[in-house]
C-alpha cells in the first residue's frame, strides 16, 4: 500500500522507449500548431494597430529629438556645456552656424517651438535671430545679444541644453506639475502655472462619483432584470440597452438640451415656482453635467456585469434565508449582497476605467470646471502639439489605471470579476 | 400513527391556481400530528411542491386556511414562522462557512454569542461534520453538504421541518445511508417532518405516513405498508410499487368479493374494494410477487394459462414476463429455488394468485 505511492526514480517511458513528456509533445504539437495558426492573424493585426502605436507614443513621452536633429552644431557644444558657467563664443558661433541653416532649411520653427516648450516666450527670440543670422560678423556673442538681449541669460540657453537631450524626464515633470532644471534637478511649478496634477485629480474624483452613481442607480435595476418574468425583464433589457444603440452624441446634445438654463428641467422648476426665473439652476457647462451625462452614458456598463451575476443566483437562497429567520432587508444584505460583489467589482472597475479615459461628454458639457484629464491630452495632441507631453500624460493616466487594477487585484481578487 | 387530539400542520380546504385558469391544488385537507414524519409523494406537476411552498409562506394559497399549531398563518411572513427548511440543491450561502451558515439563524434571532457557538458545535456533532466548521460549502461533497443543510433546518430548534427532495442529487448508496440518517434524527428530535419526494423508496423507508398527490388532489393518505398492501385507487397501485393490471366488467359482487369478466374473456375473482355496481369498468391490480405459477385452480384462487415471453435473472429471484390474458406485460417474480430453474422462453404455464390478493380498483387505462 505504501509502496505505492514512492515515486518512480526513472523516468516513465512510452511503450516505444522515449519519455512520456516527449512523446506527449510530439503527440499535441500539431493540435498546438493548428490552434497558434489561428490566432496569428489576430495577434498580429492587435499587435500592428494597437500594442505597437500606444508603445511608441509612450516613448514619445521620454524621447525627443527635434532640437538635436536640426541643430548638429549646437547640441554638440551644449553637451559639453556644464550649464553654470557663462556660455562661450564656441556656443555662439555653433548657434549661428545651426540658425543660418535653419533658416535656409525652414527647420527654424520646429526648433523655436521645441525650446518653447521648455522655456516659454522664447518663440520669437529664434525665429527673429534666425532672420538676421546671416549678416552677423564674429565675435558671434557680442553681435547675437546685439540683436536680442535675452541671448544673454543663462535660462535661455539651459533650457536649450535639456530640450538637446533627446532621452529626458522633462515631458513627465511638466505633466506632474513640476520641471527638470539643470542646476537644480526637478523643481515645483509656480503656483499659478499648476494645473495638471489638479485636473488628474479631479478626473479621479469625478471617475468614482460616476462610479459611485452608477452602482446605486444600476443596482436595482440590475436585481429587477434578474427576477422580474422573462416577458417583463426582456422589456426592461431592452431599454438598457437602448442607448447603447444610440449615437453617443445624440444622447450628450440630448443631455444638453434638458439641463441647459433655458432646458427642460430648469423650465419645469421655473413652472412649479421651485425657483425663481432669475435663478435658473445652472446644470450644464460644470462638474455636474459632466457628471450627469457621463454617469446616464455608463450606466449599463455596470447594469449588465451586475445582471449577469445576479441571474445566476438561484432564488433559494433568500428563501432559505427567510426560512431561517431573516427579515427580507436582512436576508438581501446578509445573503444576497455578498453574492453579488463579483459583478460589483467587474461593473465598477469597467465604469471607473472608461470613465477616467472619457472625452466627447466633457468636452461638450464640462464647461471649465466639468474638463478631465483626457481634454487636456487632446488638447495637446491636436492644439499645442506638444506630442510628448500629451505621452508623458496619458503615460500618468494609464500607470494610475494598472495601479487600481492591481490593487483590486489584490483586494478582491482579479478571479472574482464577472463580466458575463 | 395514532392522532393526536389536535393536528400540528392542518391544510382547511386550499386551493391553489398559478394562472387563474387551472388548479394546482384541488381542495387540500390534510392534519399532520405533532411528531409525524409525513411524505408527499407524488409525480412532478402533481401540487406537492406547491402544497410545501404554502406551508413555507413562498406560496399563498389562492383559497382555504393554512394552520399551525392552532393558528392561522396564511398571513405570517416566512421568516416569523419559525419553520426549518431543507432544499433540494441544498442552498448553503457559498460565501460563508460551514459555521457561518449554521450561525446564521441563530444570529438573526439575537442569540448570545457564546450560546451561538455552543449550539453551532453541538449540531454538527450531531451529523458528525464538526471536523469541517471553517470549510466552505463549495470544499463539502454532495453528501456533506446534504448534512450542513440538514443541520442548518434543525439549529434553531424548529417543530417543524420542510424538506423538498433533498435527496435528489446524491448517488443511490448515499441517498439510501442518508434515508435512515434522516429517519434517525427524527426519532431521536420528535420533530415534526414534511417531507416531498417522487421517489417511492424513499417515502416507503422513512414515513410513518404517506400522501399520495396526483392532479392537484391526495389520492390516498396512509401508512407505508397500507398504501402497499391496500391501494385505493388504480393509480396508487401504479405508483406505489410494481403491480399487474388487468381490464374488465363486474359481473357480480358478493361477501366483498367481486367476479370480473376480463376484456380477453377469461373470469376472474377479485377484491371488490373501489367497485359500485354491477357491469361497471374496473381495473385489477395484482403485485408481481403475489403471483405463483402452476397451481391448481381453487375456491380461493384465480388462475389463468400464461405464456413465458421473457426471464431475467436478478439473483434472488426471477423475473419473469408472460403473456397473461392478452396481455404481454404480465410481471411474475419467481423466487430463486432449486425447483424452479426449467423455466425457459415460449413454456407454457398456469399462473394464479389469492383472490384477496387481486383488488378491483376504479377504472384507469394502465400507461
Amino acid at each position: 500500500m505504501a509502496d505505492s505511492h514512492i515515486a518512480p526514480l526513472e523516468p516513465i517511458t512510452a511503450a516505444d522507449g522515449t519519455p512520456l513528456k516527449k512523446k506527449l509533445a510530439q503527440a499535441l504539437f500539431r493540435s498546438k500548431v493548428r490552434a497558434v495558426s489561428l490566432v496569428v492573424p489576430l495577434f498580429a493585426f492587435v499587435m500592428v494597430s494597437f500594442v505597437i502605436p500606444i508603445f511608441a507614443l509612450m516613448w514619445q513621452g521620454v524621447y525627443n529629438e527635434r532640437f538635436s536633429k536640426y541643430t548638429p552644431n549646437l547640441t554638440e557644444q551644449l553637451t559639453s556645456w556644464d550649464g553654470l558657467t557663462e556660455p562661450d563664443e564656441a556656443l555662439f558661433a555653433a548657434l549661428v552656424a545651426d540658425l543660418v541653416v535653419a533658416k535656409k532649411e525652414r527647420t527654424i520653427g520646429r526648433i523655436a517651438t521645441r525650446v518653447n516648450q521648455e522655456y516659454p516666450g522664447t518663440r520669437s527670440l529664434f525665429t527673429s535671430t534666425a532672420r538676421k543670422a546671416k549678416k552677423l560678423t564674429p565675435p558671434f556673442k557680442e553681435s547675437v545679444i546685439k540683436v536680442n538681449k535675452k541671448w544673454a541669460k543663462i535660462e535661455v540657453w539651459r533650457a536649450m541644453k535639456l530640450t538637446s537631450q533627446n532621452l529626458t524626464p522633462a515631458f513627465y515633470a511638466t505633466a506632474l506639475d513640476g520641471r527638470y532644471t539643470v542646476d537644480q534637478g526637478f523643481v515645483q511649478q509656480n503656483e499659478n502655472r499648476q494645473i495638471y496634477v489638479t485636473l488628474f485629480w479631479r478626473t479621479f474624483m469625478i471617475s468614482a462619483s460616476v462610479m459611485g452613481l452608477c452602482l446605486l442607480l444600476g443596482y436595482p435595476v440590475a436585481y429587477l432584470l434578474a427576477t422580474l418574468p422573462l416577458r417583463t425583464s426582456n422589456l426592461l433589457m431592452i431599454m438598457v440597452l437602448l442607448p447603447f444603440w444610440t449615437s453617443l452624441l445624440v444622447r450628450t446634445t440630448a443631455w444638453i438640451a434638458i439641463l441647459q438654463s433655458q432646458g427642460v428641467i430648469n423650465d419645469l422648476l421655473v413652472t412649479f415656482g421651485i425657483t425663481a426665473d432669475d435663478s435658473r439652476f445652472s446644470l450644464i457647462y460644470n462638474m455636474t453635467g459632466t457628471i450627469i451625462a457621463m454617469t446616464h452614458i455608463l450606466l449599463p456598463f455596470m447594469i449588465l456585469p451586475l445582471y449577469s451575476v445576479m441571474k445566476t443566483i438561484p432564488p433559494s437562497y433568500m428563501r432559505a434565508a427567510r426560512s431561517l429567520g431573516a427579515t427580507p432587508t436582512r436576508a438581501f444584505i446578509k445573503v444576497y449582497m455578498p453574492q453579488t460583489i463579483p459583478g460589483v467589482g467587474a461593473g465598477g472597475l469597467l465604469v471607473f476605467i472608461l470613465a477616467i479615459g472619457y472625452y466627447i461628454t466633457p468636452a461638450l458639457v464640462g464647461g471649465q470646471d466639468g474638463q478631465l484629464i483626457s481634454n487636456m491630452i487632446a488638447y495637446h495632441m491636436q492644439k499645442s502639439l506638444n506630442w510628448s507631453l500629451a505621452a508623458a500624460l496619458g503615460g500618468i493616466l494609464l500607470s494610475g489605471v494598472l495601479l487600481l487594477y492591481w490593487a483590486y487585484d489584490r483586494v478582491v481578487g482579479i478571479d472574482n470579476m464577472k463580466l458575463g | 400513527m395514532a392522532q393526536a387530539n389536535d393536528p400540528f400542520v392542518s391544510f382547511k380546504g386550499v386551493q391553489k391556481s398559478y394562472d387563474g385558469e387551472t388548479l394546482v391544488v384541488k381542495n387540500l385537507n390534510l392534519d399532520i400530528a405533532a411528531g409525524e414524519f409525513l411524505t408527499m409523494l407524488g409525480p412532478s406537476g402533481s401540487g406537492k411542491t406547491t402544497c410545501l411552498m404554502m406551508l413555507a409562506g413562498f406560496e399563498t394559497a389562492t383559497h382555504g386556511d393554512i394552520e399551525l399549531g392552532g393558528r392561522p398563518i396564511n398571513n405570517i411572513p416566512p421568516h416569523k414562522r419559525g419553520i426549518g427548511m431543507v432544499f433540494q440543491n441544498y442552498a448553503l450561502f457559498p460565501h460563508m462557512t460551514v459555521g457561518e451558515n449554521l450561525a446564521f439563524p441563530l444570529n438573526v434571532r439575537n442569540m448570545a454569542k457564546a450560546d451561538v457557538e455552543d449550539k453551532v458545535r453541538s449540531i454538527l456533532d450531531m451529523v458528525q461534520m464538526l471536523a469541517f466548521i471553517d470549510r466552505k460549502p463549495a470544499q463539502l461533497s454532495g453528501g456533506q453538504q446534504q448534512r450542513i443543510a440538514l443541520a442548518r433546518a434543525l439549529v434553531f430548534n424548529p417543530d417543524l421541518v420542510l424538506m423538498d427532495e433533498p435527496l435528489g442529487a446524491l448517488d443511490k448508496q448515499l441517498r439510501e445511508h442518508m434515508q435512515y440518517e434522516i429517519k434517525h434524527i427524527h426519532e431521536n428530535l420528535g420533530v415534526t417532518v414534511v417531507y416531498v419526494t417522487h421517489d417511492q423508496s424513499e417515502a416507503l423507508t422513512m414515513s410513518n405516513r404517506i400522501a399520495v398527490f396526483d392532479d392537484g388532489v391526495i389520492q390516498q393518505l396512509a401508512d407505508p405498508v397500507t398504501l402497499y398492501e391496500k391501494p385505493e385507487n388504480s393509480f396508487v397501485a401504479q405508483f406505489i410499487g410494481e403491480n399487474n393490471q388487468m381490464l374488465g366488467t363486474v359481473q357480480s359482487i358478493s361477501s366483498g368479493i367481486s367476479t370480473v369478466k376480463l376484456d380477453s374473456g377469461h373470469i376472474v375473482r377479485a377484491l371488490a374494494v373501489n367497485v359500485s355496481e354491477v357491469g361497471s369498468r374496473t381495473t385489477l391490480s395484482v403485485r408481481p410477487e403475489r403471483c405463483s405459477i402452476s397451481v391448481r385452480k381453487s375456491k380461493e384462487m384465480s388462475v389463468l394459462d400464461a405464456r413465458i415471453e421473457e426471464l431475467i435473472y436478478l439473483g434472488d429471484h426471477i423475473r419473469c414476463r408472460m403473456k397473461v390474458a392478452g396481455d404481454d406485460q404480465f410481471i411474475v417474480k419467481v423466487p430463486n429455488t432449486s425447483g424452479q430453474l426449467g423455466l425457459e422462453i415460449g413454456a407454457v404455464l398456469q399462473v394464479g394468485w389469492q383472490n384477496n390478493d387481486c383488488r378491483a380498483l376504479d377504472f384507469n387505462k394502465p400507461i
